[in-house]
């Protein structure tokens, strides 16, 4: 369960989060949306680690890990993918998603290769099964498309078997077609590896078709939250954020 | 590829490797040939350590000099001043390293790379000048002189040419294989992960600070290790051994050789030794020589001669794969552009 508190940060005079609580319940699916700038990354960017909150409680199962750093936060199970992919370009898929697992399991630092590989091959190989990369195993990654960029980015991420996964805009800069399958592969890893999913779109059919709940930020307040049902119809939703998109899409 | 039968294959290649080389005296029974391996082991261990920083972990290490400077040097006053075995001596210079490493990198490898790489050359510069002004223990601008005493230890009698070879060529040999193994484990693709994309590391559970800090400690210590091969090779030490030039050598064998394999810098060495030696028998202007030979590989091949010859092989083989797993048949036709 992750339980945000109170959560704020400034840039200069910029308040790019403030005063945010929300609940995620273990297990639970939810998106994250609101226009550009709303604060959405900067919320991630929090939770990660990536930035010290100035105030504010983030609580991962009752401990508090506001203001740890990255590698201890993620070793508390919370594993991110980036707006923009972040990979390793001279690194062969497989290469990188077994040394995301090392790194997890702590033998990123053996010198020595006279330990059981096998159980992380395995884990690297049911990922790369999960995303659809078992093809490209043995593809640098700087030679992969964007969108298996993306997946990739994801794997890496989901090797550590988070309890908590934040993908930041999974599906940011494809095409529609790409994009439901992203959502598909995105939604089946869900399903099979439960843990709980947050996950920041901008694009409110995949939002409602597969979110349990939806929270808007807006200007770094949380505007409101609820089922995908409820923020269809709230009024304020509607009115400063979803707008002529919204009902051009659903007229 | 299988973890242990790789471990198995680099050590046999590395047993043939040295028996080859204690084969060559016979073959050219020449002291200058025995002189060239004896400097291409100090200088191939200290540029694959460097290269360790460089290629591997993306640290541009312009003071790795520091390393060699402080190998010979310790080395030498150990052995003259403690009656000590010389693997004892070994051992303590090491030791040495390592300490000065584990401070110097604790201060340096958290800077971004240009901070780093000048605030390495100001340690080294450190060193250089420590050399200069303590001259009633280390000779000063006139070096280390007076000889090296070489007690003889499991039979090898260093003060034997032959055996200086051999004991060169074996170390040679051993920390190639041991560099070799260390950037194929875990904690080398760690190294290379790091390199790639030091924003993302983190959020994979990797103390980016801690990893490159060990990478920066083991490059000393091997750095060290051809320091004190160098101080056996001139049965002394001298201030140019600490000197900047000496980093800028080993950067040269590895823009040279090549940083994307392994053995490029190794390669590099031989080029450079070689260059020296004949460059330096034709004319005197041994510098501008040897810099137009650099700047032709800069501007025109525009890396080492083995990263030229593995991109090609590479090239080819992702081709290859990219075309595999496409599905139209049509993409296999064009060599790889996506996502260049
Ligand atoms: N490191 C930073 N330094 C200064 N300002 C920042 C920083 N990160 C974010 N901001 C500012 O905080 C605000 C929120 O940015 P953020 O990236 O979180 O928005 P977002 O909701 O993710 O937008 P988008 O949909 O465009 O990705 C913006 O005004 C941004 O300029
Ligand atoms: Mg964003």
């Amino acid at each position: 369960m992750l339980k945000i508190e109170n959560l704020s940060k400034s840039f200069g005079g910029v308040a790019a989060t403030s005063d945010v609580s929300l609940h995620f319940p273990q297990g639970s699916l939810s998106a994250v949306i609101g226009p550009n700038g709303a604060g959405k990354t900067t919320f991630f960017n929090l939770i990660t680690g990536a930035l010290r909150p100035d105030k504010g409680r983030i609580l991962l199962d009752n401990e508090d890990i506001a203001g740890l750093s990255p590698p201890e936060i993620v070793r508390r199970g919370i594993g991110r993918a980036f707006q923009i992919a972040r990979i390793f370009p001279t690194l062969t898929v497989h290469d990188a998603i077994l040394g995301a697992v090392q790194a997890h399991r702590n033998q990123h630092t053996v010198m020595s290769r006279r330990f059981p590989l096998v159980e992380l091959e395995e884990r690297a190989a049911h990922v790369m099964q999960l995303v659809g990369l078992t093809g490209k195993a043995k593809v640098l990654s700087r030679n992969l498309s964007h969108g298996d960029q993306k997946l990739l980015d994801i794997a890496l991420a989901l090797v550590l078997e988070p309890r908590v996964l934040l993908l930041d805009e999974p599906t940011a800069g494809m095409g529609p077609e790409e994009r439901w399958a992203m959502i598909d592969t995105v939604h089946r890893m869900w399903e099979l590896e439960r843990m709980t999913l947050i996950f920041i779109e901008h694009d409110m059919s995949i939002v409602f078709k597969i979110a349990q709940s939806v929270k808007v930020l807006s200007y770094g307040r949380v505007l409101a939250e609820g089922t995908p049902d409820e923020i269809r119809r709230h009024p304020e939703v509607i009115k400063a954020y979803l707008g002529d998109e919204f009902e051009a899409a659903h007229a | 590829m299988n973890a242990r039968s790789s471990l198995l294959r680099d050590s046999l290649i590395a047993i043939a490797a040295f028996l080859l080389l204690a084969a060559l005296p016979y073959i050219f029974p020449s002291k200058g040939f025995t002189d060239f391996v004896v400097r291409l082991a100090a200088f191939g261990i200290f540029a694959t350590s460097l290269n360790l920083l460089v290629g591997y972990s993306g640290m541009e290490s312009f003071g790795h000099g520091l390393y060699f400077g402080l190998g010979c040097y310790t080395f030498a006053l150990i052995m003259q001043n403690f009656a000590v075995s010389i693997p004892v001596a070994f051992l303590l210079t090491i030791l040495l390293s390592v300490v000065v490493a584990v401070v110097v990198g604790s201060i340096c490898v958290n800077l971004s790379e240009i901070y780093f790489a000048f605030l390495t050359l100001a340690f080294q510069m450190l060193l250089h000048s420590l050399i200069i002004a303590w001259t009633p223990i280390t000779g000063g601008d006139q070096g280390l002189t007076g000889g090296i005493p070489r007690p003889p230890f499991l039979g090898i009698r260093l003060d034997n040419y032959y055996h200086l070879y051999l004991f060169s060529s074996g170390l040679l040999v051993v920390c190639l294989l041991a560099m070799h193994h260390i950037v194929q484990s875990p904690f080398g693709y760690t190294l290379r992960m790091i390199r790639d994309n030091v924003s993302r590391a983190p959020f994979l559970g990797i103390n980016v600070f801690r990893v490159r800090l060990m990478a920066y400690v083991i490059a000393g210590a091997f750095g060290a290790v051809g320091g004190m091969i160098m101080s056996l090779f001139v049965s002394g030490a001298f201030p140019d051994f600490a000197y900047w030039t000496i980093s800028g050598e080993a950067i040269f064998m590895i823009m040279l050789g090549g940083i994307t394999v392994f053995l490029g810098p190794l390669v590099g060495a031989v080029m450079l030794l070689l260059l020296n030696d004949v460059v330096t028998k034709l004319t005197s202007h041994y510098g501008i020589v040897l810099g137009g030979i650099i700047l032709l590989f800069a501007l025109g091949l525009r890396k080492g001669v083995l990263d030229f010859v593995a991109d090609m092989w590479r090239d080819r083989r992702q081709a290859t794969l990219s075309a595999e797993s496409r599905s139209e048949p049509v993409a296999s036709a064009k060599p790889v552009a996506a996502g260049e």
